[in-house]
């Protein structure tokens, strides 16, 4: 086994490298490592997050409210996920790029078909009140 | 990458290349091994550096990523637009789904997407003992998932609630434990209303009509808001309700669970994946193949884990949370 030194690398520097918002080549080995104190704690608030969801269904915020919070509760927590257990804040900007593209089709998808479909709710309307053995709205 | 595992003979590019070769090895050396980690023989010959390979891999797992989000926001779609149409045959359904159920799971998940991001940091430090604990508990909590999915499935197949014609709930949502919990009025209502019914229907044939501000028989004071609004919010009466004379459910509720089944099922296979995928890895790292120049499959398989942790942390509000 041959030992072949990279002069300007810290041997030890892939080990203890724990800090930082490096590049993730010169001095931090391939990429970011991430401290356990960090895992527990972002853990810690996702299972919190989790409860306060399941809770919060006992308040009657109307329907719309309570789909609202729900929502933001998963948003947050997912955004805890892609930063943290992700890497995405010490990874190369271009993967989260990457993926907010991905979310951002995902919002444009999902929008236009909610739009297209309210396009037809007159005629559906019409449909059922033509056909109103069973009363529609 | 897994198979420079097997030709151990395969020496990295000499310096030139400035492959840099282990001299982080926090456990001392492995020279009786044949693939210590980190070693050359990762290195996979079309890559000039560790870093280069990574970062490759790295692209690639969220290009993949992207599909599977992509893949995903069809059933999304089909959940937003339905439930934007017919909001009450998602009220009637939640009501069949176990909370319980569906929050272990969702605490399973997120702990093994803690030992996921933690399985990662054991490789980068060639913590080969904690790196298969990880993996070991991760596929534990997968399992555990499937268990509880495997459960609840079973409860819903042995309730006739399946999707499309085969849907023939054993139940009425009024009887469940879950809406007299939540409105004990509306289901004392509503098992009232269904008995006058059957009743009216026994002795004279002509239908028994639901008003909603005369009651059928007559027997009945004026029902209270807290009586009706569940009933009509879950179409189990009212304009949306299947059956005008009596206490019904929504027509088509089987949407859901044809929504309920694909969403959660295509989700469940993505789980049986990564099980494989773990199981390959922890057999990987028994060999000690991993370390602070070679880590990216442990990587590219967490990145993934926590994308099937993502899609579960939406589809519990979800399914499971409606109110």
């Amino acid at each position: 086994m041959e030992h072949q030194e990279k002069s300007e690398k810290a041997p030890s520097a892939a080990v203890t490298a724990v800090a930082g918002h490096g590049d993730a080549h010169a001095d931090h080995g391939l990429a970011h490592t991430m401290p356990v104190w960090m895992l527990i704690a972002v853990l810690a608030a996702l299972m919190g997050l989790t409860v306060l969801t399941v809770s919060v269904t006992s308040f009657d915020l109307g329907s719309e409210g309570n789909l609202v919070v729900g929502m933001v509760i998963a948003t947050v927590k997912a955004a805890l996920v892609c930063t943290f257990f992700m890497h995405l804040l010490w990874d190369k900007k271009f993967h989260a790029i990457l993926f907010a593209t991905a979310v951002l089709f995902v919002i444009l998808f999902l929008s236009m078909s909610i739009t297209d479909r309210g396009e037809y709710q007159h005629n559906i309307d019409l449909y059922q009140n033509a056909n109103s053995a069973a009363p529609a709205k | 990458m897994s198979e420079e595992s097997t030709q151990p003979a395969i020496e990295p590019k000499a310096g030139g290349h400035g492959a840099p070769l282990p001299e982080s090895d926090p456990h001392g050396p492995h020279d009786g091994e044949t693939h210590a980690h980190g070693d050359g023989p990762h290195l996979a010959h079309h890559f000039d550096t560790y870093q280069q390979q990574f970062d490759a891999g790295k692209l690639g797992i969220w290009l993949f990523l992207l599909t599977e989000v992509l893949f995903f926001s069809g059933l999304f779609c089909a959940y937003t637009v339905y439930r934007g149409m017919h909001p009450e045959v998602f009220v009637y359904a939640h009501y069949f789904l176990n909370t319980t159920m569906g929050a272990i799971n969702t605490c399973v998940l997120l702990v093994s997407s803690l030992t996921a991001a933690w399985a990662v940091r054991n490789a980068q430090l060639a913590q080969r003992k904690f790196l298969m604990v990880n993996i070991i508990i991760t596929i534990v909590c997968a399992c555990t998932f499937m268990v509880v999915k495997f459960f609840e499935y079973q409860h819903k197949f042995h309730d006739g609630l399946l999707p499309g014609p085969a849907f023939h709930p054993t139940e009425q949502v009024w009887e469940l434990e879950s809406f007299k919990k939540k409105h004990p009025e509306a289901a004392e209502y509503a098992e009232k209303l269904s008995r006058a019914a059957e009743k009216k229907a026994e002795t004279s044939k002509a239908a028994v009509a639901v008003d909603l501000n005369a009651p059928v028989t007559g027997v009945f004071d004026r029902p209270t808001e807290e009586q009706l609004e569940p009933l009509i919010k879950a179409g189990v009466i009212g304009p949306e309700a299947e059956d005008p004379t009596r206490p019904s459910k929504p027509r088509n509720a089987h949407v859901f669970f044809s929504i309920y089944f694909f969403m959660t099922g295509l989700h469940g296979i993505h789980v049986i994946g990564g099980i494989v995928v773990w199981l390959w890895l922890l057999k990987r790292s028994a060999k000690n193949q991993f370390g602070p120049k070679y880590f990216g499959p442990i990587d590219y398989a967490a990145l993934y884990w926590h994308l099937v942790d993502l899609v579960w942390i939406y589809l519990f509000p979800l399914l499971y949370l409606i109110h």
